[in-house]
């Protein structure tokens, strides 16, 4: 009874809401296309490209991230960089002074991020707006400062150098690529999830304290518990994404978390739209390829450049690529649909039934 | 006698969805005219279309001028002061200072002017550095109506000044209108749910349904007429 | 007793910078709904506008004015320009328009006048004071950000346009029927905020020095000073600016190594707000209905 009074009342968000009913199969048959394109495209580019299509893919597990807390609940963080920053050291730390495995560190990497982001999502429930962004913003800045302070854990200034893993001797294939597919793996699990959570009675729970906090709660859904748990599981992907980037990279040190980071997880999650999981993967290139086009045009001043390209796209799209693309393209494609309807089944069949091809 | 305001044919919109159908109305130069209808019939929203505070199409006319083009703005410096819906006091501001705004148009100083709205109203001279929003709702309708005065309008249109006040003071208030539109040269045009105070007090009434004229004509044909008075007005 | 006076007045240097731009912050807010994140490299382009007129054999206080009416120009400009696009779009594209501001004034600030530390003059002889408690220069700080304070309350509190502004900022469909041209006092609005940062860019400057990240820090304590006080609050603005000076400069001198002032300050600041959220000043209007 009361999922279906939610269910009715706040539906999932727009760019979920279009996909035919009976597109579901089309939808599968696309997915494992892109899939397979994304397993093969790696052995078909340079290695160079390999490394940097990975940093896309662990950037858009961090706007996934990002997207859950800002899409779904309403609230945007100036600081989450923080919480890449301590999924990368929970793994720097732990290879480089207990030896564990790569693989082992991910696990405890999400387990710590969850909790942090747990214990700092209850006080940043309190606050809204330009209160949240002071508070989240002062995590962005003091996380630098803190990975200098506890040094002997951290390595300080000079951060830690890692030796990045090799794929199993069985498979003969290097190093990068190996990186690239297990970053592949943790990509397509986030979005899974990602997927489950925000379609499922959780995130419709989500979506309506979005749009309607007094509605929600009224509606006996838990508005505290709900947004605590939003916040960690976005801090959750977070600590992966950053645990992933360490391992990579194969060196961490306190600069490269900086508020810049924070900053860029952020218009990633904007100009990808904030309100979707495939807006995560644009945000992903933008992240990873824009200040290196704005390089390309002007060594001068790089970061004009790229300023004005975060302009132009909240000008052109101010709900993001995906959320504002997407809607277009479903539309048209149920034209397209409803068109080749048309010729297949005659004049009176307009409802998509006619089409059988 | 020339209508000071007239809409012909005028269609207004919020987002894609029509609320108003091609409605006109006329308001005679030192008239009064009211419109009446249930809620949601399109009242406030005609009102909103005239000062350009919603999307509109057709024709407006006030005192030779199209007003169908302009802004919000230019509207109220033409010389139409509208007392919105919720009577639109700035309540952090003092009394005094709500009323210096009516003067925002204007050049020169306002005193004289200030000082004929203290007499009006004495109760806003004895509040004049009171924050706006610590009067009651009866004042600060008083309030709204001296600060629209203020900017020697026209044109009047008030929008329920009696919505939320006690009968009695809903009269004084509808004396000082009367009173007002002799001694000031100008022509009301009234939103009022309460039919029997404003039919009283117009030359000229419009029945509003569902963004239509449905019915108008003089204020004392429409309080006769027996079957509007029954299926519109509840007596 | 004399250190820690000492302290607390150089912390109230600080603060007056802070409470500028604090100040500035909240007029946008204000008017806009918007946190301006790009309001410190605003100020710091502008701080480098007075150091070229400087250099080029201006007096001090003749740069001083025109960099004023620059910066107006410029921030009416950029509200026409940059804001006005983004007023009906969501919350995040405007933070992310702001952000993309700050990078495109230091970008800038950077590939013009390079990112080497420049001196930037004090108009204040640099003499003791009441013994050694403070500095005449310090003294010219304060001094300056009360005189501006003043002009300011003053232009609000008597001037007409002052009072469209406060009403355009509390209730903007009514002042336009009033006849008040909104928008253009919203551009006026971003242009005294512009003003008011390249004061507390042109008086930090001889202390911090001048490169193009020098108010990047003085914007986030401003920030805070702002909600501090209440971000709605001109009055909040100021004196959570001073707070927020006096207090970083105190937990920099006695509480912690300065590598962890900043983190210190902020979590002191955070503590303040998770008990008063509105900030301490942030009172709502007393309201009858």
């Amino acid at each position: 009874m009361e999922k279906s009074v939610i269910g009715a009342t706040f539906d999932a968000p727009a760019v979920d809401r279009y996909p035919a009913p009976n597109a579901g199969t089309q939808r599968w048959i696309a997915a494992l296309g892109l899939i397979a394109l994304a397993v093969v495209l790696p052995f078909v580019v340079s290695k160079y490209h390999v490394f940097e299509l990975t940093m896309v893919m662990i950037y858009a597990i961090a706007v996934l991230g990002l997207n859950i807390l800002a899409g779904y609940n309403g609230q945007i963080s100036l600081g989450h960089g923080g919480f890449f920053a301590a999924g990368a050291y929970t793994a720097a730390i732990l290879m480089h002074r207990y030896g564990v495995p790569y693989w082992a560190t991910l696990p405890p990497a999400a387990l710590i991020c969850f909790a942090l982001g747990v214990l700092f999502g209850l006080p940043a429930l309190r606050f809204e707006g330009p209160y949240l962004a002071l508070v989240t913003l002062a995590l962005a800045l003091a996380t630098p400062q803190l990975l200098k302070y506890f040094d002997n854990w951290t390595g300080g200034q000079q951060g830690i150098n890692l030796t990045k893993p090799l794929p199993p001797h069985w498979l003969v294939i290097d190093r990068d690529r190996w990186l690239y597919l297990i970053v592949l793996a943790a990509l397509l699990l986030a979005m899974r999830i990602a997927a489950n959570l925000l379609h499922g009675r959780t995130g419709r729970a989500l979506v309506a304290i979005r749009d309607h906090p007094i509605a929600a709660a009224a509606l006996g859904i838990d508005t505290a518990r709900y947004k605590t748990l939003a916040f960690g599981t976005s801090t959750l992907f977070m600590g992966v994404a950053g645990a992933l980037a360490a391992i990579v990279i194969g060196y961490v040190s306190p600069e490269g978390y900086n508020l810049f980071l924070s900053l860029s997880f952020l218009v990633g999650s904007a100009v990808g739209g904030i309100a979707t999981i495939g807006g995560a993967i644009i945000g992903g290139l933008f992240i990873e390829f824009v200040p290196n086009l704005a390089n390309d045009i002007s060594d001068a001043a790089p970061w004009a450049i790229y300023g004005l390209a975060m302009l132009l796209f909240m000008y052109t799209m101010p709900q993001g690529v995906v959320g504002s693309l997407g809607p277009w393209i479903t539309r048209s494609m149920r034209q397209i649909r409803a068109q080749r309807a048309a010729f297949a089944g005659g004049d009176e069949e307009h409802d998509g039934k006619g089409r059988t091809s | 006698m020339t209508p000071i305001l007239e809409l012909r044919a005028v269609k207004a919109f919020y987002g894609q969805s029509e609320v108003l159908h091609g409605i006109d109305v006329a308001v005679e130069e030192g008239g009064m005219a009211v419109l009446l209808g249930a809620n949601g019939a399109g009242k406030t929203t005609t009102l909103r279309a005239i000062c350009g505070m919603v999307r509109r199409e057709g024709e407006i006319r006030f005192a030779g001028t199209r007003l169908d083009r302009r802004t919000t703005e230019e509207i109220a410096g033409l010389g139409v002061a509208h007392v919105p819906e919720g009577r639109g006091t700035f309540i952090g501001l003092t009394v005094e200072e709500n009323l210096r705004l009516g003067a925002h148009m204007r050049a020169g100083r306002a005193e004289a002017d200030l000082q004929r709205m203290y007499g009006y109203f004495p109760i806003l001279a004895a509040r004049r550095r009171q924050q706006a929003g610590t009067l009651s709702g009866g004042e600060q309708q008083m309030l709204a109506i001296a600060r629209a005065l203020m900017m020697a309008p026209r044109l009047l249109v008030l929008d329920e000044p009696s919505f939320g006040l006690a009968p009695q003071i809903v009269e004084d208030i509808f004396a000082i209108v009367e009173r007002i539109r002799s001694d000031e040269h100008v022509s009301v045009l009234l939103v009022e749910q309460n039919a029997r105070l404003a039919l009283d007090l117009a030359d000229h009434a419009y029945l509003m349904e569902t963004g239509y004229v449905v019915a108008s004509g003089s204020a004392k044909a429409l309080a006769d007429d027996p079957q509007i008075s029954r299926s519109y007005l509840g007596y | 007793m004399h250190e820690l006076l000492q302290q607390i007045f150089s912390g109230l240097v600080a603060g007056a910078v802070y409470a500028s731009l604090a100040l500035a912050l909240v007029m946008i807010y204000r008017a806009t709904d918007l946190v301006n994140f790009a309001q410190g490299e605003m100020a710091m382009f502008s701080t480098y506008i007075a150091w070229t007129l400087v250099n080029a054999g201006l007096p001090f206080w003749g740069a001083f004015i025109i960099t004023l009416l620059v910066s107006f120009l410029g921030g009416m400009a950029i509200e026409r320009v940059v804001i006005r696009p983004i007023e009906n779009a969501p919350v995040l594209a405007a933070v992310v328009v702001t952000i993309g501001l700050l990078l495109i004034f230091n970008s800038l600030a950077g590939w013009i006048y390079t990112y080497t530390v420049k001196d930037f003059p004090s108009p204040f002889p640099d003499r003791p004071l009441f013994g050694a408690l403070t500095t005449t220069r310090d003294l010219g700080v304060i001094g300056v950000t009360l005189v501006m304070l003043a002009l300011l309350f003053a232009f609000f509190r008597f001037t007409k346009t002052g009072l469209a502004m406060r009403a355009a900022a509390q209730n903007p469909d009514s002042a336009r029927l009033c006849g008040i041209r909104v928008k253009r006092l919203l551009a006026i609005g971003w242009g005294l905020a512009a003003a008011i940062g390249a004061i507390a860019g042109i008086l930090v400057a001889p202390i911090l020095f001048l490169d193009p990240n020098m108010m990047s820090g003085v914007l986030v304590y401003a920030f805070a000073g702002a909600l501090l006080g209440g971000i709605a609050s001109p009055l909040g603005a100021v004196v959570g600016g001073l707070i927020v000076g006096v207090t970083e400069n105190l937990v920099g001198t006695y509480l912690i190594a300065s590598q962890l002032k900043l983190t210190v300050a902020f979590a002191l600041i955070i503590l303040v707000l998770v008990l008063r959220p509105n900030g301490l000043f942030g009172t709502a209007i007393v309201r009858r209905v």
